[in-house]
């Protein structure tokens, strides 16, 4: 059996009993992606010669000891391709750097291996907006693996990887964790360097971990985190050492279930299951409280006016000049600029920069923009309030398990409102993750359904001692 | 507030994308839907909320003033789709 079954704490404790070395490992993996990839599509592209020269001179004293993690692909490593699964990045862009959350991972011993697929500049929920090739749901073929870190989802729940990251604007590093079967953590806004991700949301993009268990999770978020001069919204805060976060029990720790959280609409598996999850975590001695957050019915609306805003800004730095795809056909520089994006960008792309120049556009500032911004401060508010008395909350990650490949397809307001569990922990920038809870049975398949466990500001220990008390049962 | 039409190819000049006459029907119809159910941050009273633009608001970031190595210049332009004469080539702006 592959190694690529195993979590990153059982092959650390193999490599440092010497055991096996870290190019093993990355060699295993590599004929596992060879033989894997082209039916599942996780991964873009992925580089093993480097990886094994990597991994042939690591430091096996260091945590993560050599072991490979896949990369979503709008992270940059210097010397690899990153696509942002558009056709923008595919021709002719090489990571000139290591993005923040690179260098950390490298500190800790670890060698990026790998690029996975994505949304478009992570756009969407299904990973069907990449313009670059399908992922396939490993436990359903004919499913999509969620989005937009579909590729990382992907390939940790479909054993292409151990480990991987994906990077969360609006739920994409919980939302495909909980439709493969796998664990996604999305940290503090501030808590992971964004300096080399490409910016989609600036003031809610957040890097993080996608593993096998949540043990893996908080091993990884030990060499994620920390303040980086590169990125001004890096937080100068602490990072304790999370792993001390597994083990523990939660005998007293006090569960919010936000009332809104649970509602009609929601997936009667979904619902089954998150319920069996909210009991366990009540026999386990958690102490479970209704709370309100009354704000929830307008998240996904702040969401999608924020978010395309900012992503207008950011994805006007795609000139065709520094870098990045150019028209061979324009005869003028205005023409340059509109048919060099005209060609780089996908449908869903173009439909958020133009969604988001419009509400930035002169004389609707305030109707769209400025309330958006005060929207989220109810939102915000709604968690200060909820957090006075409890600890955690939880949710169900993702209304709905998985979709058919093309469901969502033609109906972007539908695929958007898919995000209403996850969104508002950006929009108030806390940490939240997704573990896997009962899988339901849909059409003589076992799709997974993921739980949400949602923190307080820079109180990842306690989301992950939760989690980890619940994924032991 | 009822949203009114987006004028389309207005916003895609300023957002500088070259839309097809489909494209430019399609988004239309598709912004103006997704603006309708915007319509719902209405139900809550906004009025004097003071909006946020960062939920972890970090102020004032500097550093020393030190000088750093960047990108050679070779560097920068390894990426460029077109350079000439050791720079970035871009379509004709002067007659």
């Amino acid at each position: 059996m592959s190694l690529a079954t195993q979590t990153l704490a059982s092959l650390q404790r193999r490599i440092a009993a010497g055991e096996i070395h870290p190019r093993d490992v990355v060699a295993d993996l590599a004929t596992t992606i060879e033989a894997g990839n082209p039916q599942l599509g996780a991964y873009l592209s992925w580089d093993a010669d480097r990886a094994l020269a990597e991994a042939e001179k690591a430091d096996t004293t260091l945590p993560l000891a050599g072991l490979p993690i896949g990369i979503k692909d709008n992270i940059n490593v210097t010397g690899q391709p990153c696509t942002c699964g558009s056709k923008m990045l595919a021709e002719n862009y090489t990571a000139p750097y290591d993005a923040g959350a690179i260098v950390r991972l490298r500190s800790g011993g670890a060698v990026p291996f790998g690029r996975l697929n994505m949304d478009e500049f992570a756009m969407g929920s299904t990973t069907e907006n990449s313009a670059l090739g399908l992922t396939r749901n490993p436990r359903d073929p004919q499913r999509v693996p969620g989005g937009s870190s579909g590729g990382s989802a992907a390939a940790v729940a479909g054993n292409l990887a151990l480990a991987a990251l994906g990077s969360d604007t609006g739920g994409s590093i919980r939302q495909p964790a909980a439709l493969c079967g796998c664990v996604g953590l999305k940290p503090t806004y501030g808590r992971v360097s964004r300096f080399g991700l490409v910016a989609f949301a600036s003031s809610l993009d957040q890097i993080g971990p996608l593993t096998k268990t949540v043990e893996d999770a908080a091993l990884l978020l030990n060499h994620l985190c920390g303040k980086d001069g590169r990125d001004s919204t890096s937080l100068d805060a602490a990072v304790p050492d999370f792993t001390t976060a597994i083990g523990r029990d939660i005998k007293g720790l006090r569960i919010g279930l936000p009332r809104e959280y649970f509602i009609d609409g929601l997936h009667a598996g979904v619902s089954a299951s998150v319920k069996a999850a909210v009991d366990r975590l009540a026999a386990l001695g958690a102490e479970l409280v209704e709370v309100s957050l009354p704000h929830t019915d307008v998240g996904v609306a702040t969401y999608y006016i924020v978010a395309p805003a900012e992503a207008s800004a950011n994805l006007a730095r795609f000139d065709g000049i520094r870098y990045g795809h150019r028209s061979d056909d324009a005869t003028d520089l205005m023409e340059h600029y509109f048919k060099s994006r005209a060609e780089g960008f996908g449908p869903e792309v173009k439909r958020r920069i133009l969604l988001g120049t419009y509400v930035l556009s002169s004389g609707y500032y305030d109707a769209y923009y400025l309330k958006a911004q005060r929207a989220r401060t109810l939102i915000r508010r709604d968690f200060e309030q909820a957090f006075e008395k409890v600890d955690v909350l939880v949710s169900p990650t993702s209304p709905a398990p998985a979709h058919k490949l093309g469901e969502l397809k033609d109906n972007p307001l539908a695929a958007y409102l898919e995000d209403v569990f996850t969104i508002p922990a950006n929009l108030a920038g806390l940490p939240a993750i997704s573990v896997p809870c009962n899988p339901v049975e849909v059409d003589g398949v076992s799709l997974p359904i993921g739980l949400q466990i949602i923190g307080k500001p820079l109180d990842e220990l306690t989301v992950l001692r939760a989690a980890d008390a619940f994924e032991r049962g | 507030m009822p949203s009114p039409e987006i004028p389309i190819r207005h916003v895609a000049t300023l957002a500088r994308l070259e839309l097809t006459d489909e494209e430019a029907a399609r988004y239309q119809e598709q912004l103006g839907q997704i603006l309708h159910y915007i319509d719902v941050l209405d139900r809550h009273d906004l009025e004097g909320v003071e909006p946020t633009a960062h939920a972890m608001p970090v102020l004032d970031v500097i550093r020393a003033d030190e000088a750093r190595t960047g990108f050679s210049q070779a560097e920068s332009l390894t990426n460029a789709p077109r350079r000439a004469m050791d720079q970035f080539q871009i379509p004709k702006v002067l007659e």
